[in-house]
């Protein structure tokens, strides 16, 4: 079995932070944990390349990265490609799940990375891949690459891999029938009477967490302060013309409202299949209040409303999804140097 | 800062900064007003909206 590895500038014998800008350098054979990797997993097992990045690096340039390695994995016919272990490190993590996701896309063979649960890069591909919960701790770098060999056997060998418990990947949030012997009923008021009595018991609706957003500073003086209005309400010009879905968006558009005091009813429609928007189409200022910000900026309350106004639909939606048009509407936000959103929600 | 009228879900993802809406169906409007009336409204959620910007507090 041959084996590529991808590591970050500390894991691959680099350095520390100071070396966090590192381009990417390519091995023909095992390093640092690598080697670990090779013997358990055991056999015929060799890692015949290993790349090694730099965290900001690999951040910063990701794309570029990600086609460097795609090119040189081309050449050389690989059976899995492994990335980590990560543990919390962010951006490590980030280019783990990125080249992971990439590799398997393109290459179709498996490909596998671990990482904390609190790691951003957990929660962007957590979905996509298998990503063996690390936890925090280097020290359990032995044990983390030893369940990464064992799921990582059972994927080449097209066995089936067992619940996130039993293997030690992160949730995927995939549902799988199951046999068992008591009614949801029965296991309900179990659950509930286990809860009651403070003895242990495992949900079987798991509530997705929420990592705490840390708050934006206050705006000095909104006088000054550039605003922008966004919506997830799914207003878009007559005809829907980035065709954003009333359901589960995978886009959003930004409009331009330059010059308009009003959001005229013939102009838009709504995109939307999660609430009654004959009210919206009715008057889209109910929706995106441009009318009375557009007042503001005349009488000077503020010091200027942007010239579009952003939209997508915020409807059934998976988090990785939302996540990533999240993202990217800061980086048009941050471009067109807006101080200030306000995001009206359905 | 986000205008809605479904706070519980604002309050599970972390919104900092929260300005009640006046309905899912029309966060900034209420179509049972007369159009000026309805239009004060409007004014005033906005203006809620930028004071909500301009504080610290956690609302």
């Amino acid at each position: 079995m041959r084996v590529a590895h991808y590591l970050n500038q500390f894991f691959g014998g680099v350095g520390a932070e100071e070396h966090a800008g590192k381009g990417l350098e390519i091995h023909q054979s095992a390093v640092g944990p690598g080697r670990l990797l090779e013997q358990l997993l055991g056999g015929e097992a060799r890692v015949v390349l290993t790349f090694v990045c730099g965290d900001n690096f690999a951040v910063e340039h990701q794309d570029e990265l990600t086609a460097a390695v795609l090119e040189k994995l081309s050449s050389h016919s690989v059976d899995l490609f492994v990335a980590g272990p990560c543990f919390d490190a962010g951006r490590y993590g980030m280019a783990a799940g990125a080249l992971c996701h990439a590799v398997q896309a393109k290459f179709n063979i498996p490909a596998i990375a671990a990482m904390s649960e609190e790691n951003p890069g957990g929660d962007l591909y957590r979905d996509a891949l298998y990503i063996i919960d690390s936890g925090t701790s280097t020290a359990k770098m032995r044990d983390v690459l030893s369940k990464m060999a064992k799921l990582t056997q059972k994927l080449i060998a097209n066995e089936p891999i067992g619940s996130p418990a039993e293997e030690g990947y992160l949730r995927r949030g995939w549902l799988r029938d199951q046999l068992v012997e008591k009614t949801a009923a029965t296991r309900l008021v179990d659950m509930l009477m286990a809860k009651m009595t403070g003895a242990p018991f495992e949900s079987e609706m798991p509530a997705t967490a929420f990592a705490p957003v840390p708050m934006p500073a206050a705006i000095n003086d909104i006088s000054k302060a550039k605003v922008m209005l966004i919506t997830d309400g799914g207003l878009v010009p007559r005809g829907n013309p980035d065709r954003i879905e009333g359901t589960a968006a995978t886009r959003w558009g930004s409009y331009s409202i330059a010059g308009r005091d009003d959001l005229r009813a013939e102009d838009y429609e709504v995109s939307h299949g999660g609430y009654d928007t004959r009210f919206v189409q009715e008057d889209p200022d109910r929706l995106v209040p441009l009318d009375a910000l557009r007042e503001m900026e005349k009488n000077g309350v503020i010091g200027k409303l942007a010239d579009e106004f952003i939209s997508t639909c915020g409807r059934s939606n998976p988090l990785s999804n939302t996540r990533r048009l999240g993202r990217e509407m800061a980086e048009k936000i941050k471009q067109d140097g807006v101080d200030a959103v306000i995001l009206t929600s359905t | 800062m986000q205008i809605t009228s479904a706070l519980p879900i604002a309050k599970m993802v972390g919104s900092n900064r929260v300005v009640l809406g006046t309905g899912i169906v029309h966060v900034t409007g209420d179509a049972k007003l007369a159009p000026a009336d309805e239009k004060e409204l409007r004014r005033k959620l906005v203006q809620q909206a930028l004071d909500a910007l301009q504080s610290d507090k956690r609302q």
